[in-house]
């Protein structure tokens, strides 16, 4: 079961940082939104910029509240798994997946409105770079060196006869 | 239980640290959120109870049942078919056209919205347009079988034919007061256009009218007092929210022909299909000029100007936030400056409404406050948003569909929460959004920036709905059921005059006084104002 480590254990810890940090970011997002009644995304879907017809879709009276609910249980998943390290690749994907929705939504092209952000951003943006770094997350699972994982691993080990 | 052991032997705790070391940060980041949420609440809600205003809608009017009401158009013009839609009838060519901008672009709601708009309970019997293509337009599309509309070849024809239970007036300024008296005079109920008189005798005349015949409903056409915020508004004005309103800002910025009401002028018009007398009324005798027929707005003689048609607006929005009445002084300037084109109303305009005696409240020591400007700037050469500000010593409200207020960083009254940092003077304290279902005090600069842009809510019950139609709704029920429509002949009153003082304030440069306990104008004793007002030789 366990594939020889062809990592360092700096390299290794350093890979568990990233993966909690942005478990900290996906988590801290998904629970104030779940205790602020009002938020929506509405506003966010409707000031799209690209991909406009989709976005309204999803804005749409008859979707957002589903919309809303699916972003906040996503952005729990995503943190949750990550900072725990329990089924990160799959919480990966969804990040990814999640991430990448915002960044199609306003996307820092040249020639589109860059809209309320901070900093300066052509095509790439911190969006993107997350995403990213969730690819790096999904190809290199920490969870067995450290996350919840490592238990149930050492117990499939162990219970083998 | 030997597995068990074996498990726990291999297990160790660098294992089960290394496993479960990851929940207190889950727990801290968790905490973390809910504190957060918890304390902005508690800020808001902290803002909101301290502010105490109280969002409300205006109150909705009555159900439109019983026998249809019986409704005359005077004047199918191109604010006339905008009433007709807003009554329930629109002509074939409009719903093609829609249909059409449909079929090209599916946001476009405007058919839609059309067909889903209520039922008013009425019958369009009978017609009155000078210009025949118009008038014919108007029998085609609703002189049919669920419908029966006549035309008539005057609206004195038309308001005695016994046919009309009430009148709608779209017609040039020059022919608001003379139809509204005549219809009241016969106990026809009038909805009339603004501004609601042409001149300042008229004014007078009116309202003598009105107040002789209680039963005919008079109502003028400032739709806008259907905007949801305006309630809300008032409701903190009333709360001195904003403290001693010294200056309120209003404007007009217009850009385009259209604006400068250019107006098409229809190939067919000739002596032989409009009733040229019949336009000119007391108005100066010139010959035939379809110019002046259809862009009557640019001449003294048919129209009022800025100050006429679109002061107006912006004089009666504000006097039904803050009912301050007739400005005690009013001074004027301007010229024409972005259409040299032969017209004699300005184009660009700025009017002073002087109110000394005005107060909204203080909150500083007595008698150090009293006395308001309401300043209103318009041009036609520009569309610059500016927007609609009313500017207390306490804060500033930005009056539109949705209402911001924003504390002052001078304010006596938020001068505590200012310097506990609990208000930051550059987010608004609060704001209210007549389509959403919240209010929101502290606003990030996101949600500001989707706000300003109109996109974060849609409105109530994802339905659009146009003023026009709250207003010709809300006069109806109020001759169905009783009431006061909430622009009658006072406010009419009072928006003509002050737009009148405007007039005659540009024309002859004089600042116009009026006093309030005689009623008058007593600027420019001795002379015929009236004449000065529509003096065509003075532009």
């Amino acid at each position: 079961m366990t594939r020889p480590s062809l990592l360092s254990p700096p390299q290794t810890s350093a890979l568990v940082i990233l993966r909690i940090l942005i478990g900290w970011h996906f988590l801290y997002e998904g629970v104030i939104k779940l205790y602020s009644p009002s938020w929506t995304a509405k506003g966010y879907l409707l000031s799209a910029t690209y991909m406009e017809s989709f976005f309204h879709w999803l804005a749409s009276d008859s979707m957002i509240s589903t919309i809303d609910t699916l972003n906040i249980a996503a952005l729990l998943l995503v943190g949750v798994g990550l900072i725990l390290g329990f089924k990160t690749q799959v919480a990966s994907l969804i990040g990814i997946g999640l991430l990448l929705l915002y960044y199609f939504a306003h996307p820092p092209f040249p020639g589109y409105p860059q809209g309320p952000a901070e900093g300066s951003y052509w095509i790439i943006n911190k969006n993107l770079i997350e995403a990213a770094a969730l690819v790096v997350i999904f190809l290199f699972p920490t969870s067995i060196s450290f996350g919840l994982e490592r238990f149930f691993t050492k117990k499939e080990i162990q219970t083998q006869p | 239980m030997a597995t068990d052991k074996k498990l726990f032997a291999a297990f160790s705790r660098r294992d089960l640290l290394k496993s479960l070391a990851g929940i207190p940060v889950l727990g801290a980041v968790w905490a973390a959120g809910i504190d957060t949420t918890k304390r902005s609440k508690l800020e808001k809600d902290f803002l909101l109870e301290k502010l105490n205003i109280k969002a409300s809608p205006p109150p909705a009017s009555g159900p439109m049942s019983g026998d249809p009401l019986r409704i005359g158009l005077i004047g199918f013009g191109i604010r006339g078919e905008q009433l007709m839609r807003a009554l329930g009838f629109a002509t074939n060519e409009w719903v093609e056209a829609m249909s059409k901008a449909f079929m090209e672009d599916p946001k476009d709601k405007r058919l839609e919205d059309f067909k889903a708009q209520e039922n008013l309970n009425v019958k369009l019997t009978a017609i009155c347009d000078i210009f025949d293509v118009r008038a014919e337009k108007a029998l085609k599309s609703f002189n049919n079988e669920s419908n029966t509309c006549k035309r008539y070849e005057s609206y004195l024809d038309l308001i005695n034919s016994g046919e009309v239970d009430a009148v709608i007036i779209a017609t040039p300024d020059h022919w608001h007061a003379p139809m509204a008296q005549a219809a009241i005079e016969a106990g026809i109920h009038a909805y009339i256009e603004k501004p609601m008189t042409h001149t300042i005798g008229e004014t007078y005349l009116l309202r003598e009218a009105v107040r002789k015949n209680p039963k005919a409903i008079l109502a003028v056409g400032h739709q806008h007092r259907q905007t949801l915020s305006f309630l809300t508004a008032q409701d903190a004005i009333a709360k001195n929210t904003l403290g001693h309103i010294s200056l309120v800002v209003t404007n007009t910025n217009r850009n385009d022909g259209n604006g400068a009401w250019q107006y098409e002028i229809h190939p067919e018009a000739s002596p032989e299909t409009i009733d040229w007398n019949a336009f000119l009324g007391n108005s100066p005798s010139v010959p035939f000029n379809p110019e002046h027929f259809f862009r009557w707005r640019k001449w003294w003689a048919y129209g009022s100007g800025l100050s006429g048609d679109l002061l107006t607006h912006d004089y009666d929005r504000i006097n039904c936030v803050l009912k301050m009445g007739i400005p005690k002084y009013v001074t004027a300037s301007g010229g024409i400056y972005t259409h040299r084109d032969g017209r004699n109303v300005p184009d660009v305009m700025q009017v002073n409404m002087d109110f000394p005696e005005f107060s909204t409240g203080s909150s500083q020591e007595s008698g150090k406050e009293k006395g308001m400007t309401l300043v209103y700037s318009a041009t036609l050469g520009n569309q610059f948003d500016r927007g609609t500000v009313l500017m207390g010593h306490d804060g500033s409200m930005e009056l539109g569909n949705i209402l911001t207020i924003y504390a002052d960083p001078r304010s006596t009254k938020y001068k505590d929460m200012i310097a506990e940092g609990r208000i930051d003077p550059s987010v608004p304290i609060y704001q209210y959004d007549p389509t959403a279902d919240g209010v929101d005090a502290v606003t990030s600069a996101t949600t500001k920036y989707f706000a300003n842009k109109g996109l974060l809510w849609t409105y109530r019950d994802g339905k659009r709905v146009d003023s026009t139609f709250l207003h010709i709704r809300e006069w109806l029920s109020c001759i169905r059921l009783g009431g006061e429509p909430s622009c009658g002949i006072q406010e009419g009153f009072e928006e003509a005059i002050t737009a009148h003082m405007a007039g005659l304030s540009y024309k002859t440069g004089r600042k116009i006084e009026w006093d309030s306990e005689s009623e008058r104008i007593i600027s420019l004793p001795g002379e015929d104002l009236d004449a000065i007002l529509l003096d065509n030789s003075i532009s």
